[in-house]
């Protein structure tokens, strides 16, 4: 088993607690001049996304956790599981909704997205930052409105719901910002 | 990687003007500037502040972390009032308020007692921070007082399982394990509990017996220390002591130290015998203090990172 000394805490690293991995957001190093070193950092569960504060006496060692982050092509939903492939190793793993979550409304077929492994299996997608969505259903357009006004609710084709231009209409191809959810441009407008 | 220095411009201002105004304000109170080594065959015996070690000729030598053992020395020798503006190492952090490497301004003042002190250092921080706090406003609590304001505990009275149940009740999540002494617990709780909490300019004394690292014992209350530190809105900027000048106690509290870093496995460190010559020789009754100007000047700018007040902060 690998370990971590609190001196080697930095944002980014893995660690296990109480069973869970947890990813290191920020590091502080508290000490009194005269008295016992500290560290207080702040981690994120990387299962359940939930942030804690935590403190640590310096010189602690804390378990490592076995978590890497690949990039993997999203292939298809089962019903149950959603498989994705290794480009390089053709190697296959299937998330389950836990891992998923939210991500689904952004997973479309062949786009890779980057899985997180915790002992290999996946705990946690994030799609690629800027998605190419299709609109499955939206009222219908407002033919000249290019330039500016007001916003109207749109299904893509993967069921997320994002407020678009009047403009826009069934079959338009969207540019979708996947960590605020926002409409970004038409595809064919780029 | 990155070039530039990481202070401003601006801060290379500030940090020349108050090296002025900091000697100006010794220079009008007749204490004299001194220079010590850096690089010493000893060094401080503390089991919680390491030294970096350099060699010389195959010796081992030890980057100070204090100037304290040769200014006393300076005091036995007859000096008088001494005070030195020094860089100092420590082999602890980085962190947003540590820096490897730092800069202590540390001065003595025979004669005075801890309170005349404090007044003094009150006085160098009006001088570098501009119209602030006047006598009237510096808050001056004993370590006890503080400890029974934030947490209903008494640092002197009660124990290790007291500080912790309340930290349980008060649903503060600590790392205290029944390893760790009374004084890592009474550490966590001012460090991460009451520290975040503290406002302004505060002066804290009275520490307990077991803190007392180079300050003298209160003769008429032995739980306690006659040693003060001073917090600016929750940042430990200054401490300082009745020094104690008793040779034999001093022999003993070096000796108790490596007793402890042997416990630890932390190398022992060799003891000052030229320091303990010279309070044998006899050092007068002294007050001394050391300040980091840097934190002070991080919290003078309103800077986030002690970096940026260094000139060229801390390269991994």
């Amino acid at each position: 088993m690998a370990f971590y000394s609190t001196n080697e805490f930095k944002s980014g690293l893995k660690i296990m607690l109480d069973g869970d991995p947890y990813n290191i957001i920020e590091n502080e190093f508290v000490k009194p001049g005269k008295g016992q070193a500290f560290n207080r950092v702040k981690v994120r569960n990387l299962k359940t996304g939930r942030v804690i504060d935590k403190t640590f006496k310096s010189g602690e060692k804390v378990e490592a956790a076995d978590v890497m982050d690949t990039n993997m092509q999203y292939l298809y939903h089962d019903g149950e599981y959603w498989h994705f492939m290794d480009e390089t190793t053709y190697e296959q793993v299937q998330a389950d909704e836990m891992a998923v979550g939210d991500q689904t409304q952004w997973l479309k077929e062949q786009d890779v997205c980057k899985v997180i492994l915790w002992n290999g299996s996946p705990i946690g997608i994030e799609p690629p930052n800027f998605v190419h969505l299709t609109v499955a259903e939206t009222e219908p357009g407002v033919r000249g409105d290019t330039a500016q006004g007001g916003v109207k609710p749109a299904t893509l084709e993967t069921g997320a719901m994002v407020r678009v231009p009047l403009f826009i209409e069934i079959g338009d191809v969207l540019k979708i910002d996947t960590r605020t959810g926002e409409y970004v441009s038409r595809a064919k407008d780029e | 990687m990155n070039w530039r220095p990481d202070a401003s411009i601006a801060m290379l201002r500030m940090r020349a003007v108050w090296l002025k105004q900091i000697r100006a304000f010794f220079d009008a109170r007749g204490v004299l500037e001194v220079g010590t080594p850096i690089l010493a065959p000893t060094t401080v015996t503390d089991p919680h502040i390491e030294s970096l070690k350099s060699r010389f000729r195959h010796r081992d030598y030890y980057l100070q972390t204090s100037p304290e053992f040769y200014m006393k020395r300076l005091l036995a020798a007859g000096s008088g009032p001494i005070y030195q503006i020094s860089r100092v190492f420590r082999d602890d952090g980085p962190g947003r308020l540590h820096n490897p490497e730092f800069t202590l301004l540390e001065w003595y003042r025979p004669g005075f007692d801890q309170f005349q002190l404090i007044q003094e250092v009150s006085g160098l921080l009006a001088q570098l921070c501009g119209p602030g706090p006047t006598a009237q406003d510096i808050e001056i609590v004993s370590y006890q007082d503080l400890f029974v304001k934030y947490t209903g505990i008494d640092p002197l009275e009660e124990d290790k399982a007291a500080l912790l149940s309340w930290c349980n009740a008060a649903g503060h999540e600590h790392p205290i394990d029944e390893k760790d002494s009374w004084h890592t617990a009474l550490d966590w709780v001012l460090s991460m509990v009451i520290q975040p909490q503290m406002k302004g300019l505060c002066f804290i004394k009275d520490y307990p017996a077991g803190q007392a690292a180079l300050a003298k014992m209160n003769p008429e209350d032995p739980r306690i220390a006659r040693r003060f530190e001073l917090y600016v809105d929750g940042i430990e900027i200054a401490n300082g002591f009745e020094e104690l000048t008793d040779a034999e106690e001093q022999r003993q509290r070096f000796e108790k130290d490596n007793e402890l870093r042997r416990l630890y496995g932390q190398e022992p460190i060799p003891i000052d015998e030229q320091f303990l010559m010279a309070l044998e020789h006899g050092v007068p009754e002294t007050s001394g203090v050391a300040l980091g100007l840097d934190r002070l000047l991080l919290w003078k700018s309103g800077v986030h990172s002690i970096r940026e007040t260094m000139v060229f902060g801390w390269q991994e």
